[in-house]
C-alpha cells in the first residue's frame, strides 16, 4: 500500500498569517483523529491531502511520488473522502450512490459487474441502510445520508481514508458502529485519518491525534501523549473535567 | 439480492416507438398514406405520387423534425446535469437568444434563407462564447455563476430581439414570429440535425458514469477520480452544439429541451447512460408527433410546432409527476 504523507505542508486558510508546518506519515493500521475548534482547518487540510485544494506551501505525497504527479483516478483507487457536507440536489437512489463509489475502478464503457454490485450491496448492509436501496437520498434523513456516504466510501474501498466528522447525524448506536467499521478497516491494513469534535470518541478509538490550534500552530503523536488536559483546554479554550470510564480517559465541560 | 434493471428494454421500446411515429407522421398529411403502402414506399415500391410525396416532402421534414427534438432532449439533459438543476432547458444560458438574434438581424436586411440559418448559428456560437466568457471572470466558474450570468445575457438578447421587432417593416413581421415561434417546415437540410445527434451520442454515451458521478457535485467527483474541469467543458460545448444545430434547424423549438428529460427521469432513473440515449429517441418522437399535429390539425394551414409539444408535454408531465412518489 502506498502511505499517504506530507513534508513541510502549510494549508491555506484565508487570513492567517502562517502555521506550523507538518510531517505527517498516516501508515497502514493507524487510525489518526484530527481535533480542533471550529475554522482551525480540519476540513482543509483533509482536502488538502486528498490533493482536492492547493497547500500554500509543502508537498503532499503517495507513497514515492508527489499527489499532484498523479492521475486522479489513480489517487481515487489509493484514497476515499467522506465529506462533511453533500450535494444531494441532483436525484439518486442509495443504491446509485454506493455504486459510483465504483467509479475510479472502471473503464468508461464498462458498466458495473455483478461483483461491483455486490460489494456495493455488503456496503450498504454494514452501514444498515440496505433496505434503503430504492429510496432517493434526498428524501432519507440527515444520518442515512451520512451512512450512505460513508457506504459509498466503503464500495470504493480505498487503501487511504480521510472522513470528515463521521459521526456527524448519527445516533449513539450507529456512532460506535461507524467508529468500529473505521477501525475495523485499519485493523484490515487501511490507514484511517478523521476529523473528530467528540473528544471522547478521540480518545476511545484513535491511537494517533493531530491538534490543530486556531493560530495555525499544531502538536501531533501518539494519542496517550497528546492527551493532556491542559493541552486540550487550550485547544478548546474550555475548562475540562477529565475522569476515566470503561478503561478509557472521558473528558466534561466544567459548567 | 438488490437487482439491477437491464439497460436495454426501454431503449429497445423507444426505438421501436420512434419508428412507428416516423411511419404513422410520414402517411399522414393533406394525401393521407396508409402505413402499410408507406412501408411499401420506403421499401422501394409504391406509386410514382406516392414515391414522391413521401420521399422528397415528407421523409425530409419527419427526419428533421426528430434530428431536432432528439437534440433538444440530449442537450436539455446535459445542461441539467452541468447545471446539476433539474430545472435546466437548452435556452438557459441565452443560446436562443443569441440565435434568434443573428437570425433576424439576417431576415431584417432581406438575406437569403442560407443566410439566415448561418446567421442563427453564428448568432448561438456568439451567446455561447460570450456567456462562457463572462462566468468565468477571473478563474472561478461554478454553476450558480454560469447560470446566472446566462439568464442575465438571455435578457439582453431579449430585449434586442423586441427592438427588432419594433423596427421591423410589418409585411416582414409574420416571418419573423415564426421563427421565433420555431417550426420544422423551415428545415431545408435534415441530415445535419441527425448527425449531429449520432456523432454526439457517441461521445456522451461512454462518459454517461462520469455525468453520473458529475451530478453528485464537482468536489465528490474530483474525489473519485474525475478531472472535472475538463468534462465540465466538454458538456457544455456539446451542449451547446446541440443546441445551436437544433435551433438553426428549426428556429427555438422550447418544452422539448425541458421536459423530455424530466419525464424520462420520473419513469427510468437517473443514471445517464440510459436517460441521454433515451431522452434522444423521446425528444424526436416528441417533435414528429407535435409536427404531424401541426401540419394536419387545421391543414392546409400550419401551426406553431411549440404549441402542440407543450400540448403532447404538459399534460404528460403532469401526469408522471403526480403518480411518481
Amino acid at each position: 500500500m502506498q502511505t499517504l504523507n506530507c513534508q513541510q505542508l502549510l494549508i491555506d486558510i484565508p487570513g492567517r498569517p502562517s502555521g506550523r508546518p507538518l510531517d505527517l506519515r498516516i501508515e497502514a493500521g493507524q487510525v489518526w483523529g484530527i481535533l480542533g475548534p471550529n475554522g482551525a482547518g480540519k476540513s482543509t487540510l483533509l482536502h488538502t491531502l486528498a490533493g482536492l485544494r492547493n497547500a500554500r506551501s509543502g508537498r503532499v505525497f503517495l507513497g514515492e511520488r508527489a499527489l499532484t504527479d498523479l492521475p486522479r483516478k489513480q489517487v481515487a483507487q489509493q484514497l476515499g473522502l467522506v465529506f462533511q457536507e453533500r450535494q444531494d440536489g441532483f436525484p439518486a437512489t442509495v443504491l446509485e450512490t454506493a455504486l459510483i463509489g465504483r467509479h475510479p475502478w472502471l473503464s468508461p464503457w464498462q458498466m458495473e459487474t455483478a461483483d461491483d454490485l455486490a460489494l456495493a450491496e455488503r456496503s450498504l448492509q454494514r452501514l444498515d441502510v440496505d433496505h434503503l436501496a430504492d429510496r432517493l437520498v434526498n428524501t432519507l434523513s440527515g444520518g442515512e445520508r451520512q451512512r450512505v456516504a460513508i457506504a459509498t466510501t466503503l464500495t470504493q474501498s480505498p487503501h487511504t481514508w480521510l472522513v470528515d466528522e463521521p459521526t456527524n447525524h448519527l445516533d449513539l448506536h450507529h456512532q460506535v458502529a461507524v467508529m468500529e467499521l473505521l477501525t475495523e478497516q485499519a485493523a484490515g491494513g487501511c490507514a484511517v485519518l478523521m476529523c473528530l469534535h467528540d473528544l471522547n470518541l478521540a480518545a476511545r478509538w484513535c491511537d494517533h491525534l493531530l491538534l490543530l490550534f486556531p493560530d495555525g500552530e499544531a502538536c501531533w503523536g501518539e494519542a496517550a501523549s497528546m492527551l493532556v488536559p491542559e493541552a486540550l483546554e487550550q485547544l478548546y479554550d474550555q475548562k475540562l473535567a477529565t475522569a476515566e470510564v470503561d478503561g478509557a480517559p472521558v473528558y466534561v465541560p466544567v459548567r | 439480492m438488490i437487482q439491477r434493471r437491464a439497460w436495454w428494454p426501454p431503449l429497445l421500446v423507444l426505438a421501436l416507438v420512434s419508428l412507428a411515429a416516423m411511419v404513422v407522421a410520414v402517411g399522414l398529411g393533406s394525401v393521407n398514406v396508409a402505413p402499410a403502402d408507406t412501408l411499401a414506399v420506403l421499401a422501394g415500391q409504391g406509386s410514382e405520387l406516392q414515391r414522391t410525396l413521401i420521399l422528397e416532402l415528407r421523409l425530409p421534414r419527419v427526419i428533421a423534425a426528430f434530428g431536432t427534438g432528439g437534440l433538444l432532449a440530449v442537450a436539455g439533459a446535459l445542461m441539467q446535469v452541468l447545471l446539476r438543476n433539474p430545472l435546466a432547458d437548452p435556452y438557459i444560458l441565452g443560446l436562443s437568444g443569441g440565435a434568434a438574434l443573428g437570425a433576424l438581424l439576417a431576415m431584417l436586411v432581406s438575406a437569403a434563407a442560407v443566410l439566415v440559418s448561418a446567421a442563427a448559428f453564428g448568432g448561438a456560437l456568439l451567446a455561447t462564447l460570450l456567456v462562457f466568457g463572462l462566468a468565468h471572470g477571473r478563474g472561478s466558474w461554478t454553476p450558480s455563476r454560469l447560470l446566472l450570468t446566462g439568464v442575465v445575457v438571455a435578457a439582453g438578447w431579449g430585449a434586442a430581439i423586441t427592438l427588432i421587432l419594433a423596427i421591423a417593416p410589418a409585411q416582414k413581421l409574420p416571418g419573423m414570429l415564426y421563427w421565433l415561434m420555431g417550426d420544422v417546415a423551415y428545415a431545408r437540410l435534415s441530415w445535419p440535425s441527425v448527425l449531429v445527434l449520432v456523432l454526439t451520442c457517441l461521445v456522451v454515451l461512454p462518459l454517461g458514469r462520469s455525468l453520473n458521478v458529475l451530478a453528485r457535485g464537482p468536489v465528490q467527483a474530483a474525489a473519485l477520480g474525475l478531472s472535472v474541469r475538463p468534462l465540465e467543458w466538454l458538456v457544455y460545448v456539446l451542449a451547446s452544439l446541440l443546441t445551436a444545430t437544433a435551433v438553426t434547424t428549426a428556429g427555438s423549438i422550447g418544452f422539448v429541451g425541458l421536459v423530455v428529460p424530466h419525464i424520462l427521469r420520473l419513469v427510468l432513473g437517473n443514471d445517464q447512460r440510459l436517460i441521454l440515449p433515451a431522452s434522444a429517441f423521446a425528444g424526436g418522437t416528441l417533435l414528429v408527433l407535435a409536427d404531424t399535429a401541426a401540419r394536419t390539425v387545421i391543414a392546409p394551414e400550419q401551426l406553431p410546432v411549440g404549441v402542440f409539444t407543450a400540448l403532447i408535454g404538459v399534460p404528460m408531465f403532469l401526469y408522471l409527476l403526480h403518480r411518481s412518489r
